[in-house]
């Protein structure tokens, strides 16, 4: 047995747990990429193999083929209550924006009608804080306002496993289960637990996904890696950012900054 | 260099504190830059940034990765940073030195296992250098480093440093702390970092690098009595699953559980698991479980599992040493929400005992109300009994978070010395009790009496006058033609409580005993005075339990400066002399009623007076009149609830 995988783990267990217990209703973000399918495990092991909230696939019908084709066999196989929320298109987004940005904002806005729609208190997200340098100032319990606004200059204290579970009205809860978790980690506990993985992540003629998003704003990297061990041994030895194949993180200097205070992910 | 993202099995958390401006995140900047632990790219984007806004290289700007926090140049928030050494892993987190952002530092400071204090060599120990290390303090963070930064500014001038190390350990030392070691550093420069660097040939100590691989990982408390609370409860198929994380200790299939603070017991039949393993045995701290158990007894969110050998107190009165963050103060008499472990209660602020000043350790016990960013001990009162651990017994459990609405407003540690242990007490110990149903009622007893029995509880200090006034209401009672009886220490302590002392259990114990004592008389018909110090509320609240229907708490109000300038029976002197130990009001604390039937001031009232108060309540709660028995009956059921 491995320690450390299974500290991780038992924590993540006691935030969703956390979470169901306090918030309803209550969805989680399933992105269908490796992060959120890991916590898709996690939510199993809590529940018992059961998953008592619904999975939402925030969907701009830009994710790749093998993203969708890889949605219908999971939810077929574990028979899961899945959601497929349509985004808006990007002609309604601010024009002003550069197009990458435009383009992630599709997401933020999917998920504000989605709130609206389904009126959930609290949303289940698997951001993690190496990520990204303003994920890592992220809570795990975070709250928002009805827009899905990020009040980073004033965020609620947190400590000793003590939430802020409840909010006002017309506010919502993000919760972030595998917010401590690092990209290492997570292919680590994939490959203990044998988590069934969309295949995009594997090298084939010399390019892999590293981090999975829309068809027109991510990118491949060069790899050779075609296996869990040979992308761990990839990651120990790169300084190349993982989300370095997000076109709309470095647009301009704080391009993901303005997404995220707007309600992105 | 090259990066190494070491599979380790080890990861610890570093908590880097200090004034603003100290240098707190240009060391973590430079530390992962040494570590070549930076992204690709990162250094040549800040190079760029720094160039376009005309300033030197900042190091600060790999962790200030807000906009806002750049324009400003302070650190806002608590950020984690990912590195790792040839020993291990380290999550960096980092603090904000500002005061207003004390509660951020304190979200990150509360995960770490080991702390670093920057004192900047030109400055010195400052107000949040002392207020952080006072935090670690609070938060239960023991393993503490020291860097003096900046060594550059002072030409690396060994007696500056030794002049700042002295004034850093002074003061840490004063709060129990050690520090491992004392660096001095430059975190522009990169001197003792990953390197020794050219400067400073005069320090023969460790690099900040060395350090942090000297610290240890926190081992899960599995020596620790066990605790488990309880997070949920879910029932699936045919099975009812309590799930929740076992915080200290370990459980084992086949233990006998007790639940607090129902007092329940049930046994572990089995340990859950997904994907389904071979059968599981048992669970150990910080596993997130699910068992079942052999009895379907009432278990929901927030009861405390235990074995029965090392129990939890159960009181509804605490002292907490709390950090307070609500921008409105913490007052004697608001109530808040507490979480500890799964549960969570209202509380009121009974008392605020001690204002501490973080900046010289000085305790003020003239306490007014707890401003934002201060630390205090205060006692709080809850309306139920909780399953409580004091801090010095387990660090898990012993801690807790107040709550005003929706918002966390301040965090603490639970202090129990001077309380009575109440667990199980409440519970009869033989289960073969039933209580025998009368053919005479009150009622009848009333109509041939006169009057109804009822227990008239005097609490008060030693030397407030219970016992006085409980004699001289007696004789005027007993003239009127009532039956009366009073209940002192003399009668009580010879007889009935002969086998127990003066510590806060035996004290517990003696107030129970009068209490039932006192309810068997007044349900006999009785009119009960009970002249007893009674000091804690917990207790008080249990003897009006045994006769809710006719219990009135009498409050003797006099202040301990007042009591002592009489101290009839010579008590006080003596306690102050240590002659007498755990003496009310000297040593040990004296709750006064929170809502007492009946207040009787002897401080600014003669003796006569008094007991024309406490007769006329007494007449006007006994009297043989249904009616306005039954207002004071309800009266009282609202008043226990």
């Amino acid at each position: 047995m491995n320690m450390y995988l299974d500290e991780l783990e038992a924590r993540s267990i006691y935030i969703i747990r956390e979470a169901y217990a306090r918030i309803n209703p209550m969805a989680m973000l399933w992105s269908i990429g490796k992060d959120s399918t890991a916590m898709l495990w996690l939510v199993k092991k809590a529940f018992f193999g059961r998953v008592p909230f619904p999975l939402v696939l925030l969907d701009t019908g830009q994710e790749m083929d093998e993203v969708y084709a890889f949605r219908d066999k999971i939810t077929k196989d574990w028979d899961l209550p899945v959601i497929n929320h349509m985004c808006p298109p990007e002609e309604e987004m601010d024009q002003t924006l550069p197009p990458a940005t435009r383009s992630a904002m599709r997401k933020t806005e999917g998920l504000k009608t989605l709130l609206k729609e389904h009126k959930y208190k609290g949303v289940i997200c698997g951001i993690r804080r190496d990520e990204q340098g303003l994920r890592a100032k992220e809570r795990v319990f975070s709250p928002r306002s009805l827009d899905g606004s990020w009040d980073f200059k004033d965020q609620p204290a947190e400590f000793w496993d003590q939430y802020k579970t409840e909010v006002p009205d017309n506010c919502h809860v993000r919760i972030h289960p595998i917010l401590h978790w690092t990209e290492i980690d997570v292919w680590r506990y994939m490959q203990r637990e044998n988590i069934p993985l969309c295949d995009l992540y594997f090298a084939k003629d010399g390019m892999r996904y590293r981090s999975l998003g829309e068809k027109n704003i991510t990118a491949p990297i060069e790899s050779n890696a075609s296996n869990i061990d040979e992308i761990i041994e990839e990651l120990r030895t790169t300084n190349t950012s993982e989300r370095a194949g997000r076109a709309m993180d470095k647009e301009t200097e704080d391009s993901f900054e303005k997404l995220r205070t707007q309600g992105y992910m | 260099m090259k990066q190494t993202n070491k599979i380790s099995n080890q990861q610890l958390g570093v908590v880097i504190v200090g004034h603003v401006d100290h240098g707190k995140s240009t060391l973590i900047g430079r530390l992962l830059y040494d570590t070549n632990s930076l992204p690709e790219g990162k250094l040549e984007e800040i190079e760029a940034v720094c160039k376009r806004r005309g300033s030197e290289m900042e190091w600060s700007f790999v962790l200030d990765a807000f906009q806002a926090e750049r324009d400003q140049a302070v650190t806002i928030d608590t950020t984690q940073i990912y590195f790792s050494t040839a020993a291990r892993n380290y999550v960096i987190i980092d603090a904000p030195g500002h005061r207003e952002f004390l509660k951020n530092m304190i979200s990150g400071a509360a995960q770490a296992d080991a702390a670093i204090l920057v004192v900047d060599a030109t400055e010195g120990v400052r107000e949040q250098t002392k207020r952080h290390a006072y935090m670690l303090h609070l938060l239960g963070i023991r393993q503490v480093s020291v860097v003096i930064n900046k060594m550059d500014k002072v030409k690396y001038d060994p007696e500056i440093f030794e002049k700042v190390s002295q004034e850093s350990v002074e003061y840490l030392k004063s709060l129990g702390l050690q520090p491992a070691h004392i660096i001095p550093i430059s975190a522009r420069e990169g001197d003792m970092l990953s390197e020794r660097g050219s400067h400073m040939d005069w320090y023969k100590g460790k690099t900040l690098l060395e350090a942090f691989d000297a610290f240890e990982v926190s081992a899960p408390s599995l020596a620790r009595s066990l605790r488990f609370p309880v997070q949920d409860v879910y029932r699936y198929d045919e099975k009812r699953i309590l799930v929740g994380r076992i915080e200290t200790g370990i459980l084992r299939k086949g233990d006998t559980l007790f639940f607090s603070p129902t007092n329940e017991k049930a046994v572990v039949t089995s340990i859950e698991s997904w994907p389904e393993k071979e059968d599981k045995v048992q669970v150990n701290a910080g596993e997130s479980v699910g068992i079942t158990l052999d009895e379907k007894i009432f278990v929901e969110r927030g009861h405390l599992a235990s074995h029965e050998k090392n129990l939890p107190m159960l009181s509804n009165v605490f002292r907490a040493n709390i950090f307070w963050l609500a921008h409105d103060p913490l007052k004697v008499g608001n109530t808040y929400r507490v979480r500890c472990g799964t549960s969570e209660v209202s509380v009121t602020v009974q008392s605020i005992d001690v204002i501490v000043n973080t900046d010289n350790l000085e305790k003020s016990d003239l306490c007014a109300d707890v401003p934002r960013n201060a630390v205090a001990e205060v006692t709080l009162r809850a309306r139920e009994m909780l399953p409580i651990d004091s801090y010095e017994d387990n660090f898990r459990m012993g801690r807790i978070v107040l709550y005003d609405g929706y918002d966390v407003v301040g965090g603490g540690l639970i202090n129990m010395d001077g309380y009575p242990d109440q667990r199980q007490s409440s519970a009869p110990k033989s289960k073969n009790i039933y209580k025998v149903s009368s053919a005479v009622t009150p009622d009848m007893r009333a109509e041939r009496f006169g009057h109804y029995g009822g227990v008239f509880w005097l609490t008060g200090l030693s030397g407030s006058g219970k016992s006085t006034l409980a004699v001289a209401v007696e004789q005027e009672i007993f003239e009127r033609g009532m039956n009366v009886y009073v209940l002192d220490g003399d009668n009580v302590r010879h007889g009935l409580n002969t086998d127990l002392g003066f510590s806060p259990e035996d004290r517990a114990e003696n107030i129970r005993r009068i209490g039932e004592v006192a309810a068997l008389q007044a349900n006999s018909g009785i009119v009960v005075l009970s002249a007893f110090i009674s000091p804690y509320q917990a207790d008080r609240d249990k003897a009006r339990m045994a006769a809710p229907e006719s219990f009135h708490e009498i409050y003797v109000k006099a202040d301990l400066e007042t009591c002592e300038s009489r101290d009839p029976k010579g008590l006080y002197k003596k306690a102050r002399g240590g002659e007498i130990k755990e003496f009310t009001g000297i040593d040990s604390p004296y709750e006064a009623p929170v809502n007492p039937d009946l207040v009787v001031d002897t401080q600014s009232n003669d003796v006569e007076i008094c007991v024309k108060q406490i007769v006329n309540y007494i007449e006007a709660n006994v009297k043989a009149d249904a009616k306005h028995h039954k207002e004071k009956l309800e009266g009282c059921v609202i008043a226990i609830k």
